[in-house]
């Protein structure tokens, strides 16, 4: 966990002055909607269907229990005893009152939080792995990275105003974890042939209504110059982006227009006056933001626990949950566990004040007081000994938060949909849930093996639709809500997008469709190891659409039944 | 009239802007007094701005317009603008920073346009040090006046920041250690 200091506090406490006096200004009518909007945006509030929406920045997914139980009385005081932690490692509460705003940011700041860049056409929180620092397949801990990232994009005056939200996400590991191929910049920390530390940066990638893979334009960039190549990648795009059109606008139309290659050679004009100028990071500051993260406080244990390995054996229940919520450690005797927020019936990635407040107990008795929230909109708990998990894995039980789903079908991503959103064409929650029912069968679930399903209400793509290796996208047919079903796309290193089969269904057809692609997937696979996407990419989805639509005669009368039915 | 605030304090303008026509035709060459004159102008006509016989000269950069190409002519101006379209249009903050840290403008640098309260501190940051503010000419002179006053408040929003600027060169990284010493002392 990092620890602010003196400046970082001041500054958070002085964001929250200066939203309260534009609030008050906005409130008694000197401060125009107009004017006020980007503003309150940059703080992190939205006007949504039926109340503003906060959205609460969890810098690259990193929580303190204290901060946990701060969310959980905002929850409680200023909501309606729940929040939704989103696809981007945030937390967003829908039932603010503006006027209680600058209260719930003063409160935030006590705990070392705040909204500040989490929407409006700036910088956004940055993300990373959730096992960043444990991942044994981890070459570089992404986290101190991710707050000189923090600080560098904080109040960044040059980059307020930017044709379009900018999203930067860093990958430590050999498996990415933090979808670094689908972010405006993606940076992939590597070490070189003399083990100094570097970035592998990535631009112009993303998802929404034109979903891009990210372009390498920077195969190793040395430490010390990541945040004079920010400022010069950002620079360009403020300059040239297009700001005609805020659908084109998105730094991934600038680099395709352009061509990755013409950019690129934008960049390292820019940055030949930048490089080596006084944004170059220090060895010194570097350590000292390092050691201003609290580290756990590791035991020497044995690589395998006796009673954990007992456990395994003797409790069936605990150990489809270990299998697939427990997740392997750097650190001998340890193990990361996911709280499932995907249990059925309920919203996914919500959690209630009670969740909150037990999770974080739970925290501060198994892992070291910090969790993780995941961009798979789970809660991680990172440290946890193996000699614990049982104990653990009850208590989450009883609190709901034990569904044993992770990387399975029932492990929705899903936006807040048309029951939340003002922009979705469609609702995601209920979709998620009737999904969830057809395939609560665990047996069935773990037959079926990893396969991630993930479901946005609209074209922004907030749930990721387009690397689901199902992905549900709500669209707009006349009025109705319909769905369109895409299949084999990825997030990770073998990022990919998802090609759409055929036509739009309605709500009530998504379970019976989801359940003959995954028969059709069944019927296909050569063996249980073969995971749903693999078949995907060895058959490709030409006997998927067959399965599903049948032939080209009764697509035809699909298509008609369903204007029929509109 | 919009309010100039200039310095941080609240100042006459005696500048007068040229705009080109909505088609694109250039604006005459007034002989007398403290000109502001489009990017275009200066460029078609550099010869007959310098030979006026009285007045200052300034010139206007648009948010598409490259600074690059005064970068060479700097000492012909005794003010350089930059045109925001839009408050939320923020090419004019990189545009400021270049014309101060690259070209080496040390002149009066104004922000011109769509100009609010809000958006003072990050464009003093980037370097402007004179500001009109777009505060609506159909208020009584009186209002118009305690606004711009209210919002000199917003040049102290923040007393620190983390990043290079114009304002303060080196990041808070760099400024730490004195930082550090002061505290203690």
């Amino acid at each position: 966990m990092y620890l602010y200091d003196a400046v970082d506090q001041k500054l958070v406490d002085e964001r929250v002055a200066q939203f309260r006096d534009q609030t008050r200004r906005f409130l008694a009518g000197t401060l125009s909607e107009d004017n006020f909007r980007p503003v309150r945006l940059q703080n992190g509030l939205y006007i949504q269907r039926f109340a503003p929406m906060l959205r609460v920045a969890i810098p690259y997914g990193l929580l303190a229990a204290r901060q946990l139980r701060a969310l959980a009385y905002i929850a409680r005081k200023w909501d309606r005893g729940y929040g939704h932690f989103s696809t981007r490692q945030n937390i967003q509460f829908n039932w603010p009152k503006l006027e209680d705003v600058p209260d719930i940011l003063a409160h935030l700041a006590t705990v070392q939080m705040h909204a500040i860049q989490t929407s409006g056409n700036c910088v956004r929180n940055t993300t990373t792995d959730h096992f960043a620092g444990i991942a044994p397949d981890e070459l570089v801990d992404p986290l101190v990275w991710c707050e000189l990232i923090r600080q560098w994009s904080t109040f960044h005056p040059e980059f307020a105003y930017l044709p379009r939200k900018f999203k930067i996400a860093v990958s430590g590991a050999e498996n990415d974890r933090a979808a670094v191929q689908v972010h405006d910049i993606g940076l992939q920390a590597v070490r070189n042939a003399s083990g100094e530390t570097g970035f592998r940066v990535l631009v112009g990638g993303g998802l929404g209504r034109t979903p891009v893979i990210g372009a390498a334009i920077c195969e190793f960039l040395p430490w010390p110059h990541l945040l004079s190549y920010l400022d010069a990648i950002l620079r360009v795009y403020n300059r040239f982006g297009r700001r005609d059109n805020k659908y084109k606008a998105r730094i991934k139309i600038l680099v395709k227009e352009l061509t990755p290659e013409v950019f690129r050679a934008q960049v390292d004009a820019e940055w030949v006056h930048l490089k080596d100028g006084p944004a170059t990071l220090t060895a010194e500051e570097v350590t000292r933001v390092t050691g201003r993260f609290t580290r756990p406080q590791y035991q020497a244990l044995d690589a395998l626990s006796v009673p954990y390995t007992q456990a395994l054996a003797n409790d069936r229940g605990f150990a489809n949950w270990a299998r697939r919520n427990a997740h392997a450690h750097q650190v001998p005797g340890y193990a990361a566990v996911t709280l499932s927020l995907k249990k059925t019936g309920v919203p996914p990635g919500d959690a209630t004040a009670e969740q909150m407040d037990a999770v974080a107990d739970l925290a501060e008795r198994y892992s070291f007081g910090e969790l993780r929230v995941s961009h798979e909109q789970n809660l991680i708990l990172a440290d946890v000994r193996q000699s614990d998990l049982h104990a653990l894995w009850q208590a989450a039980k009883a609190l709901g938060l034990a569904t044993p789903n992770i990387g399975l079908i029932t492990n929705i991503i899903a936006c807040p949909g048309g029951d939340f959103c003002s922009l979705a064409n469609a609702k995601s929650i209920p979709v998620a849930e009737a999904i969830q029912r057809r395939f609560d069968d665990l047996d069935y679930q773990h037959d079926i093996g990893e396969l991630d399903l993930n479901i946005s209400g609209c074209m922004n793509s907030c749930g990721h639709h387009h690397v689901g290796h199902i992905g549900i996208l709500g669209v707009d047919k006349q009025g109705a809500e319909f769905y369109q079903i895409s299949i084999g796309g990825a997030q990770g290193n073998e990022a990919a997008l998802g090609k759409v089969l055929g036509p739009s269904v309605s709500q009530e057809e998504v379970p019976d469709f989801i359940e003959k692609l995954i028969k059709t997937y069944l019927q296909r696979r050569d063996s249980e190891a073969e995971r749903f996407i693999d078949v995907v990419r060895r058959i490709g989805i030409e006997p998927f659409r067959e399965q599903v639509y049948g032939n080209a005669d009764q697509k035809r009368d699909h298509r008609s039944r369903q204007l029929a039915a509109v | 009239m919009a309010t100039l605030i200039k310095n941080a304090t609240i100042a006459a303008d005696n500048w007068q802007r040229f705009d080109p026509g909505a088609d694109g035709s250039l604006p005459d060459i007034p002989m007398l007094g403290d000109i502001l004159v489009p990017l275009a102008l200066w460029q078609a006509t550099a010869g007959g701005l310098l030979a006026r016989s009285a007045g200052r000269l300034g010139v206007w950069l648009d948010g598409d317009d490259d600074p690059v190409q005064i970068a060479d002519s700097l000492e012909a101006f005794s003010l350089i603008a930059v045109n925001f379209p839009l408050f939320t249009d923020g090419r004019g903050y990189s545009i400021a920073r270049l014309l101060r840290e690259r070209y080496g403008w040390k002149g009066e640098l104004r922000a011109i346009g769509d100009i609010q309260r809000d958006q003072l501190f990050y464009l003093s940051r980037c370097g402007f040090d004179a500001f009109l503010l777009n505060d609506g000419q159909d208020a009584p002179q009186g209002d118009l006046l305690r606004g711009a006053q209210a919002a000199l408040a917003a040049f102290s929003d923040f007393t620190e920041a983390y990043q290079t600027s114009v304002e303060r060169p080196l990041p808070l990284f760099r400024r730490r250690p004195a930082l550090d010493v002061a505290e203690q002392s």
